[in-house]
């Protein structure tokens, strides 16, 4: 066993640990409830340790069977994510052949790009190729009704769904010196970071949550946004040594992507308030959708692997 | 011989629920009734032939069981793999809709819910390729209710088939496809035809989810 597949484990083990004592917590609180009314803020909270316990054994597995695994794990999430923004971005028939491209041609070749590992050619592939090409085979079609806010709003679908969940396991391309093939950890630790932090904002916001960040928008709060963007780089520095950042770098480089990612979740509150819907889907139980459940983890994927691109190789 | 049929039968059905929830997601909304035993016509928007599967896929095993989508003949019979599936898989009520044969489909269906099945049915009669909404609905809703009316009528919502595969398309578009089933109707006493008809279509069309661009 490498040392890290070992580290794999013992992340593993660590998160299953957590479940385990919010499980037994619930079933706690569920066992102490009179029998006949159900606590729907329990129950909400027992269906998302469900869907926490799939998908930590998920990308459990994937990160044990290396870079295969992860690479096949973000492609599913891209396509279940594109899925969901597609439903519900303006389109019309002429736009048929370019969406089943986008969903069929682009975003498999994104994912066969970073898993080559042609860095040059899957930073540019969708913003400047899939951009120029698609509105292309959109406007062979000759439909000129809202003809930019369909291109428009299928490229952003591309941009968020399939462009920043790529760099997520982009990150294991980075050859960062003196951290060998540990870079798959990077993964887990983007994801962990993230994912945390935005549980405790959730928390810490329902605690002593008072200034709304965007009134209109969703019931983020400042106050639960910096609890959490602390927590996150809490997490991070116990998590360094899985990491090139050291104790420092770790806690910094969390904090950016918390932060990074929670903005991102007001805009994609924004975006579904717009279109009148609370979830993007129901896929994950007790979450929505992917989006729902991923937006942070997406907003912050960029910045995350261009902050390490530059300054740790 | 029987018994491979209905396995093959059951493997297909299987199988095309499985593809549906692969590249759809398909999935029910319960806005106004309760997913149980019960029988029911669901009625519903017709926008593709796969609007029937789709609604298929989406109830559970007991309920799909007793369904009986009605649908047909000139159709379903067309070849010998829609023959098989089509009876078979689906467990259609067939109606034959050449003018010149005399068949009354009334009757077909009404023996189908004197049998206990629930049935599936698309009341506009033709697939709906304009703009609007809906077509006007054909008579058959209002006879069976008016026939049967201790059935529940369940106005069944299938959203976004339209964009999946339009028509003249190839590749379907894997979007999210959603069934929503609404509060049943009865006909009420001394409701005429056409006010039903108007109920009963506004009743379906208050199914439409929300998000709609």
């Amino acid at each position: 066993m490498t040392s890290t597949t070992a580290d794999i484990l013992l992340l593993a083990f660590g998160s299953f640990g957590i479940l385990i004592a919010l499980t037994v917590l619930g079933e706690v609180l569920r066992a102490r409830q009179s029998t006949q009314t159900p606590n729907p803020v329990l129950e909400t909270y027992m269906t998302r340790i469900q869907s926490w316990w799939g998908m930590v054994a998920l990308v459990g597995i994937a990160l044990l069977l290396g870079k295969i695994g992860v690479m096949v794990l973000f492609a599913f999430a891209s396509f279940a994510a594109l899925r969901e923004i597609l439903t519900l971005t303006t389109k019309s028939q002429a736009d048929h052949l370019a969406l089943a491209l986008a969903f069929f041609v682009i975003l498999p070749l994104q994912y066969i790009f970073v898993g080559l590992g042609w860095a040059g050619l899957y930073m540019v592939f969708i913003p400047v190729y899939a951009f120029l090409f698609l509105p292309m085979v959109s406007a062979l079609r000759g439909n000129p009704q809202r003809f930019l806010i369909r291109v428009a709003e299928t490229q952003w679908a591309l941009m968020i769904a399939v462009y920043c969940v790529s760099l997520v396991p982009a990150l294991m391309n980075l050859d960062i010196p003196g951290y060998g093939d540990r870079s798959l950890l990077l993964v887990a630790f983007l994801v962990m970071v993230v994912q945390s932090g935005d549980l405790l904002d959730f928390f810490f916001g329902r605690r002593f949550g008072k200034t709304r960040i965007a009134p209109g928008l969703s019931p983020k709060t400042w106050e639960g946004m910096i609890c959490g963007v602390l927590c996150a780089m809490l997490v991070g520095a116990v998590l360094s040594w899985i990491t090139p950042f050291g104790i420092w770098g770790a806690a910094l480089m969390a904090g950016a992507a918390s932060a990074v990612g929670m903005f991102g979740n007001l805009v994609v509150a924004a975006i579904k308030r717009d279109r009148g819907v609370k979830d993007w889907s129901h896929l994950i139980p007790g979450q929505g959708g992917f989006v729902d459940q991923l937006d942070s983890v997406i907003f912050a994927a960029p910045v995350f692997y261009m902050l390490t691109l530059y300054v740790y190789t | 011989m029987r018994y491979l049929r209905q396995f093959a039968a059951r493997i297909v059905g299987q199988s095309i629920r499985m593809f549906a929830r692969a590249i759809t997601a398909v999935r029910a909304e319960w806005k106004g009734i309760e997913p149980v035993p019960r029988q029911r016509v669901y009625f519903a928007n017709h926008t593709s032939n796969a609007d029937m599967p789709m609604i298929w896929s989406v109830l559970p095993p007991a309920l799909r069981r007793t369904v009986r989508p009605v649908a047909a003949a000139d159709y379903w019979l067309k070849n010998r793999l829609r023959a098989f599936v089509g009876p078979e898989v689906f467990n259609c009520v067939l109606i034959d809709r050449r003018p010149e044969v005399d068949d009354k489909p009334l009757d077909r269906i009404i023996a189908a819910l004197d049998e206990g099945s629930s049935l599936i049915i698309f009341p506009e009669g033709n697939r709906n390729m304009t703009d609007d909404p809906l077509l006007p609905f054909k008579a058959g809703l209002y006879n069976m209710g008016l026939a049967r009316p201790d059935v529940d009528l369940v106005p069944t919502w299938v959203a976004n088939l339209t964009e999946i595969m339009p028509k003249g398309e190839v590749i379907p578009l894997p979007l999210i496809c959603t069934v929503t089933f609404g509060a049943p109707i009865h006909v009420r006493k001394g409701e005429t035809k056409d006010d039903f008809l108007k109920r009963a279509a506004d009743a379906l069309l208050a199914c439409r989810p929300e998000g709609r661009p």
